[in-house]
């Protein structure tokens, strides 16, 4: 595994909102101004912080969803019962403060020297680092082979779909919808299992780089799945969020 | 001095400030976070070493399961910001494992399945404070959670309770691991916010 020079101290910088559009019914993304933001890496997150009028705070992270070189954004899906996500997604307006610390994380990231074929495997937000890869990718001209396996709940819960849809050399992108399927739904409509990754991934043999983001229940049936399928476990990059359940 | 985020209130009960660290909210839950799949090693292969002291020592899986145990209810702390309180595991205790050991060592790099590595002092793996955990609330550890063993040192954040543990590595010196090499902090005190290198 590469490894990462340890940096000096990551500080708590005062970002201002900028622009914000709501993706889905639940989703939301925020343009983030930093006046220092050092830039990041494709994958990489970021803590978030609110302070309430009493003092409050509250502290939570989100994986970044821009491309390198481009400014700071996060996409954030909301959480019912949650505490920042309800009010990034419904409350926070262009103009409005808060803080952001990073970047953060330097596992679950691309490179281009890091090469391909990609095999990227979101489950709902889980998307959200992966389209900064997607982004990354397209910013440079990468024609790397890449191929995209999306899983949602319904077509509106889709993040990103007009800019998905966008034909890119050498990007396949599919869908799965998991829980209802518009009328004349061509795509997958079930969970990810290891006969779906069989039609969608490269084969093992082509030395794939995977890199697999979503709740736990998604991760673990994906990446369970390309190990069944030969992938070493080494070249399965994870990230999962959220509860098992129990 | 930060600024406010216009308005944004607490939607959560206020934490015990006893229990629960800066910068935590509690969760009912039990996240899971890993940087890759989940291996699945049969128990006929597992064993649990210690390395690096006088004598190499290791165990079976029939082995460790026959030393004493012990019943650790603990609060965790995980530094993507959740806290678990009252979590019950069953373990061996480092005190006993290390007991079979001679060393001089003052650090340790733990080992895992799947390549993970976490370092930490031996101070903090010794003293009743550290546990080489097989059991989660009534039944074994799930394998999402580190099973068939993990280590548990609930009083760091929890990336330093490695999953899928296989073993220690006695060092003189605290060299990195894993989450550590990426900007994580070395020691990682829930207590003082030690999350990434330098807090």
């Amino acid at each position: 595994m590469a490894r990462t020079a340890v940096r000096g101290r990551l500080s708590w910088q005062t970002a201002t909102v900028g622009a914000v559009v709501n993706q889905t019914p639940t989703a939301r993304t925020l343009l983030l101004d930093v006046a220092d933001w050092p830039g990041h890496r494709a994958g990489q997150h970021v803590d978030i912080r609110l302070t309430a009028e009493d003092g409050y705070q509250a502290e939570r992270a989100y994986s970044i969803a821009s491309a390198p070189g481009e400014p700071l954004a996060i996409t954030v899906e909301r959480l019912e019962d949650g505490e920042v996500s309800p009010y990034l997604t419904q409350e926070s307006q262009p103009g409005d403060l808060l803080e952001v610390r990073g970047p953060i994380g330097g596992y679950f990231v691309w490179q281009p020297a890091f090469g391909g074929p990609l095999l990227l495997l979101a489950g709902g937000s889980g998307i959200v680092p992966l389209r900064a890869i997607l982004r990354y990718r397209a910013l440079l001209g990468s024609s790397v082979p890449t191929r995209l396996l999306y899983s949602s709940r319904r077509l509106e819960d889709v993040i990103y779909r007009d800019e998905l849809s966008v034909r890119l050399e050498g990007l396949k992108v599919s869908y799965t919808l998991t829980r209802s399927q518009p009328a004349g739904w061509a795509g997958y409509a079930r969970r990810v299992d290891e006969a779906m990754l069989a039609d969608v991934a490269w084969p093992a043999a082509d030395k794939p780089l995977a890199y697999v983001c979503g709740p736990t229940s998604f991760v673990e049936a994906a990446a369970t799945g390309l190990v069944g399928l030969g992938y070493p476990p080494v070249r399965v990059r994870t990230e999962r969020f959220g509860a098992t359940g129990q | 001095m930060s600024p406010i985020s216009r308005g944004f209130h607490r939607k959560r009960q206020e934490a015990d400030p006893s229990r629960v660290p800066p910068g935590q909210y509690v969760t009912g839950d039990f996240p899971v976070l890993s940087a890759g799949p989940t291996p699945r090693t049969a128990l006929t292969n597992w064993t649990f070493s210690i390395t690096g002291g006088h004598e190499p020592k290791s165990w079976t899986w029939q082995e460790f399961r026959a030393l004493p145990a012990e019943t650790v209810t603990t609060d965790i702390h995980c530094v993507t910001r959740w806290s678990k309180l009252d979590t019950t595991w069953q373990g061996i205790s480092l005190d006993v494992l290390l007991a079979a050991v001679e060393y001089e060592a003052e650090y340790v790099l733990a080992f895992c399945d799947g390549g993970y590595t976490t370092n930490l002092p031996v101070a903090d793996l010794t003293g009743g404070r550290a546990w080489v955990a097989f059991g989660y609330g009534d039944g074994p550890l799930g394998p999402e959670h580190g099973g068939p063993a993990r280590l548990l040192v609930p009083h760091l954040y929890f990336w330093k309770s490695a999953k899928w543990v296989r073993g220690l590595r006695l060092r003189d010196t605290d060299e990195p691991g894993f989450w550590e090499n990426y900007g994580y902090h070395m020691y990682g005190d829930p207590w003082r916010e030690q999350r990434y290198a330098g807090d």
